[in-house]
């Protein structure tokens, strides 16, 4: 699609704290249980013994910014049965939730786990990209709420001639599934998909 | 070691209990007793407010409104406001964004001001206790009542005491220069004959108490880390408690993408260590002087240091520049070469303390001596421990010998940032009539003891301004805050203390929540919270941009909640001093108009007054670089220091005097801890516990957030070995104890803490259920209330804990 828009995250500059999430939240007027941006802790290394003491063994930790990834091969929408998200011509994937009749088959689908179960709405809810302060001149509320400007989006084909095409930091699946519409800048530490060397420290928060 | 798990694997699970989240909001939902004990039944605001917007067919307007809490930041916030609810917070406007003039994004807490504000925890109706004190049973009263009793109370107290039996208690909730907060109420208290005071803060009771008797300075400014080749954070975690959009965490992260290379000393991998890519050196927590000790001795058996610097600008560096009358072998290099205790300071002594291998200790003296230009510099969490005067004094001597001090790139050694506040005016106060004052930390002595306190500092409690109290504390005003119980130390002991309310014979606290800290007081005033009046603020970033803000008041206070200037004059009049209270001001805009006056008068372009108001906001670059010391360096006989002898006083000619080598020696010493990592206590608590600020709280302010308390659970840091050891997995429950009490808390089991330690996180709200374990998880009820030597400040990061799985 030429005219995909996509997120880019500079992971180098992310301190963890969650301003892009409940930026998203308040703005997007989420319930608690519906997070649309959400933020992975992943730590690694341990420690070994040395003499006496124990000493850190390449310990490290980064943190990971995913929302919906507005796909090329979006998954979501093959499985709806109700044909109830479609993809803009810019390429953000939106549900329509007059005609979402929540089965929750695009949360099983999507790789991401994007799609969340709005339980007071008995509808399907994930991030629109925005879409309505973009079409009016403005930003995301994820990419104006970081305090370290960690977050942008714009033309998915410029933010990849800027910033490359890494796109699967770990645990995040591969990229190839879905096509994802999102340029990451890798830490010195991030681990790429399936990497068997970290853990996920804060699945509870997830 | 655990087992690790396929990323991917992992990920796919935490989508499975994401599923089950609801069942988390229930079980939250389920604890939170404090509204239903505590009167009559809570309206859902917010839910009110969101149908009121939807039913709503007026034009939003964007308003200035403010944070006005204790977490070092002060941003800018926009209220959408729409027939009179407030819809949604945004973040500052600025168009610009650059070093000069970064936009002051509000954090992840500011963007929640908002469900603050609407909050169910909100203080709605004046209340009393009834019941025994700490019994948590409160009754609605009237404004009436509870002024008529506060002012007869008051005058019977003063009659019966006099003044110094009033006391106003320390707290940060609120930090506007007025017209409301703490100052109108300190107003009142002082034209009504004044109060006993208190010196120090919970922050930096250290700090302050010691940077006279070392460098009287503090550092460089934030923006002059991009000039630093190496930054070594100590104790230090700037992108969190210098968060926002214009904070020194800002300007680190410049630093870093300017080639700065960063190595932080800390228990805990923080969250600077990660964004910042530093190199982590996990220490054992209150070991720093004995590690500083090792690299200066590294120093010098290199040869690797400033021999004129330390001839020429400091005092007791080594026996030849020791003052008239020192004792030999008192000097720092008699110090570290043992010539003073027989004891050599090597990396291998250090070593076994710190848990540092000794070639990691000569390898940072090297990387500190060689590296030019270095910034070292120091957080506050190392001086809040029980001999946390020592190591505040300690650093700057590598800073000085390793040729840093007073020039750009480097620093003093002390806290970064400093900074040029911006000109502006406060609320007005009268000096205090009453000239006693007490230690921040030692207000619980002044209720069972005061008469007896003294005012030596060696074996004393170094009570100020008088001889002695003419009586124990029997009046305590609490505005704002959340010291009494929840962010003083010993949470469970100090309630018992309390209990007892022919001692402390009336506590009120005005506040916008319902706080731990409101559980244990006699009268409550909802206080109209930062939404609900109109009010000034400056902007605390990181020093080089600063600004005046009119918050706006943007809706009307909920339920019965007043401005504290409100309450204030209420009692003025009910004592019969409201003439000399208003001094001619009967409205709050004449308050605030003399306020804007002074930054009008200091700044040419200041606005006109209706156009401050309408712009809301007056930001400014106030000042460049500040390099610290940089005259001194240059000639430290023209441009002495603040210190005694104008020098870097390494030897303390004022401390030697004080003869109090076990507590504040003259020169900067390791002390074992008590409770510390040597403690023969650690058979039975072997863990050491650290507390610190985390991101989505400022202390205890925004604890009550729920989108909060889903972003971020309330864990607890412990190492994979320490939890293999206990059965604890990541994301169990577990009890940590003490003597003092046990909390429940979540583990996060992760490499970023050494073994031996654990980290709560602090800030959340006491909790006790009822087998008297505190389901809050406030770090609180583990800390001890044991006032370090000199300062007499909180020790609460010195605790000796037990942890295991529920």
């Amino acid at each position: 699609m030429a005219n995909q828009l996509g997120f880019y995250v500079d992971m180098s500059r992310c301190t963890g704290c969650k301003a892009c999430q409940v930026s998203c939240k308040t703005v997007n007027q989420l319930p608690l249980g519906v997070t649309w941006r959400r933020v992975v802790e992943v730590d690694g290394g341990e420690w070994i013994q040395d003499g006496e003491q124990y000493v850190p063994s390449n310990v490290f930790a980064y943190f990971v910014s995913a929302a919906c990834m507005h796909c090329e091969n979006p998954l979501c929408i093959q499985v709806c049965p109700a044909a109830a998200i479609t993809k803009r011509d810019d390429g953000i994937v939106l549900i329509d939730q007059d005609k979402c009749i929540g089965c929750r088959y695009c949360e099983w689908a999507c790789p991401y786990g994007a799609p969340q179960f709005d339980a007071d709405r008995g509808v399907m809810s994930k991030c629109h990209f925005c879409y309505e302060r973009i079409d009016g001149g403005e930003k995301p509320a994820c990419v104006e709420g970081c305090t370290y400007r960690a977050i942008d989006f714009g033309p998915l084909d410029e933010l990849r001639a800027k910033y490359g095409d890494f796109a699967s930091p770990a645990p995040l699946p591969e990229a190839s599934i879905t096509s994802p519409s999102i340029v990451y800048s890798p830490t010195s530490h991030t681990l790429a998909e399936g990497s068997p060397m970290g853990e996920v420290m804060n699945r509870e928060e997830l | 070691m655990r087992q690790n798990l396929p990323l991917s694997q992992a990920f796919d699970e935490t989508l499975i209990s994401r599923r089950t989240f609801m069942k988390w909001g229930t079980a939250l939902a389920g604890t939170a007793a404090l509204g239903s004990t505590l009167g009559p039944t809570l309206v859902d605001i917010a839910a009110q407010a969101q149908a009121g917007v939807a039913a709503a067919a007026g034009e939003s307007t964007l308003m200035t409104t403010a944070c006005y809490h204790n977490c070092g930041g002060r941003c800018i916030l926009y209220a959408e406001v729409q027939d009179g609810v407030v819809k949604n917070i945004l973040p500052d406007i600025q168009a610009e964004d650059s070093v000069d003039m970064p936009r002051a994004i509000p954090c992840v807490r500011g963007r929640t001001q908002m469900n603050r504000v609407y909050a169910a925890e909100r203080l709605k109706y004046p209340m009393k206790r009834v019941g025994q004190r700490g019994e948590n049973k409160f009754e609605r009263i009237t404004w009436e009542e509870a002024l008529d009793t506060i002012a007869s109370e008051m005058i019977r107290l003063k009659e019966a005491h006099g003044n110094e039996a009033f006391y106003f208690h320390y707290a940060s909730g609120t930090q506007w220069r007025g017209p409301d907060g703490r100052a109108p109420i300190r107003r009142l208290m002082r034209l009504f004959g004044g109060y006993t005071g208190y010196y120090g803060t919970y922050s930096a009771a250290c700090y302050a108490a010691a940077q006279p008797y070392i460098t009287g300075i503090g550092s460089n400014s934030a923006d002059d880390l991009l000039n630093s080749k190496l930054v070594v954070l100590f104790s230090c975690n700037p992108v969190v408690t210098r968060n926002g959009g214009d904070g020194i965490g800002y300007y680190c992260m410049k630093a870093k993408e300017n080639g700065t290379k960063f190595i932080v000393v800390d228990p805990v991998m923080n969250d600077s260590a990660v964004a910042l890519d530093a190199e982590w050196i996990p220490i054992n927590p209150g070991t720093d002087v004995a590690l500083i000790a090792a690299m200066a001795y590294v120093m010098v058996q290199e040869d690797i240091y400033d021999h004129d610097f330390m001839a020429t600008h400091t005092v007791g560096f080594d026996e030849s520049n020791l003052p008239e009358g020192a004792p030999p072998n008192s000097s720092w290099m008699a110090y570290i070469m043992g010539d003073a205790d027989g004891v050599v300071k090597s990396p291998e002594w250090a070593a076994s303390i710190t848990g540092i291998p000794a070639a990691r200790i000569v390898q940072l003296a090297r990387d500190i001596a060689l590296t030019k230009p270095c910034a070292l510099t120091q957080g506050y969490g190392w001086q809040r421990r029980a001999f946390g005067e020592q190591p505040v004094r300690a650093l700057p001597i590598l800073a000085a010998m390793s040729g840093n001090f007073g020039i750009s790139g480097g620093g003093t050694g002390m806290d970064l940032g400093s900074g040029t506040s911006f000109k502006s005016g406060g609320f007005p106060e009268p000096p205090n009539p009453v000239t006693a004052s007490i230690s921040v930390f030692l207000w619980p002595d002044m209720i069972t003891r005061g008469t007896e306190m003294t005012t030596a500092v060696k074996d004393g409690d170094g009570l100020r301004g008088t001889e002695r109290l003419t009586s124990n504390m029997k009046f305590m005003w609490n505005h704002g805050g959340n010291c009494i119980t929840n962010q003083h130390s010993d949470v469970n002991g100090t309630i018992e203390m309390l209990r007892d309310d022919t001692q402390l014979e009336l506590i009120v606290t005005s506040e916008v929540m319902m706080t731990p800290s409101c559980l244990v007081s006699d009268i409550l005033l909802p206080a109209a919270s930062g939404f609900e009046a109109d009010n000034l603020i400056t902007g605390n970033g990181a020093g080089r941009v600063n600004w005046l803000m009119y918050s706006h008041q943007v809706i009307e206070p909920l339920f019965e909640a007043q401005t504290d200037l409100w309450v204030a004059e209420q009692l003025a009049e009910r004592l019969g001093i409201l003439e000399a209270y208003q001094e001619g001001h009967t409205t709050r805009e004449d308050w605030m108009r003399e306020m804007v006056a002074v930054s009008q008068a200091e700044y040419p372009d200041f606005p006109t007054y209706e156009e401050f108001k309408e712009i809301g906001i007056y930001k400014r670059f106030t000042q460049g670089q500040v390099v610290a010391g940089a005259a001194f360096r240059e000639d430290p006989v023209a441009n002495p220091l603040s210190t005694e002898t104008g020098k870097i006083e390494i030897y303390s000619p004022f401390l030697a005097n004080l003869n109090y080598p076990e507590g504040m020696p003259a020169i900067p010493t390791y002390i074992p801890e008590w409770e510390g990592v040597s403690d023969p206590l650690r058979e039975r608590f072997p863990l050491l516990m650290t507390t610190n600020h985390v991101v989505h709280r400022s202390h205890s302010t925004f604890a009550n957030i729920d989108i909060l308390q889903e972003a971020h659970h309330h864990v607890m840091m412990i190492n994979p070995l320490d939890a293999a050891a206990r059965g604890i997995q990541n994301g169990d429950r577990v009890h940590v104890f003490n003597d003092r009490g046990t909390i429940e808390i979540e583990a996060r089991v992760t490499p970023r803490i050494r073994p031996g330690n654990i980290n709560v996180w602090q800030g959340t709200w006491h909790n006790p259920n009822a087998n008297g374990v505190d389901i809050g998880g406030c770090a609180n009820t583990l800390t001890k209330y044991h006032p370090t030597p000199f300062a007499k400040g909180n020790p609460q990061h010195t605790n000796l804990v037990q942890v295991e799985k529920v």
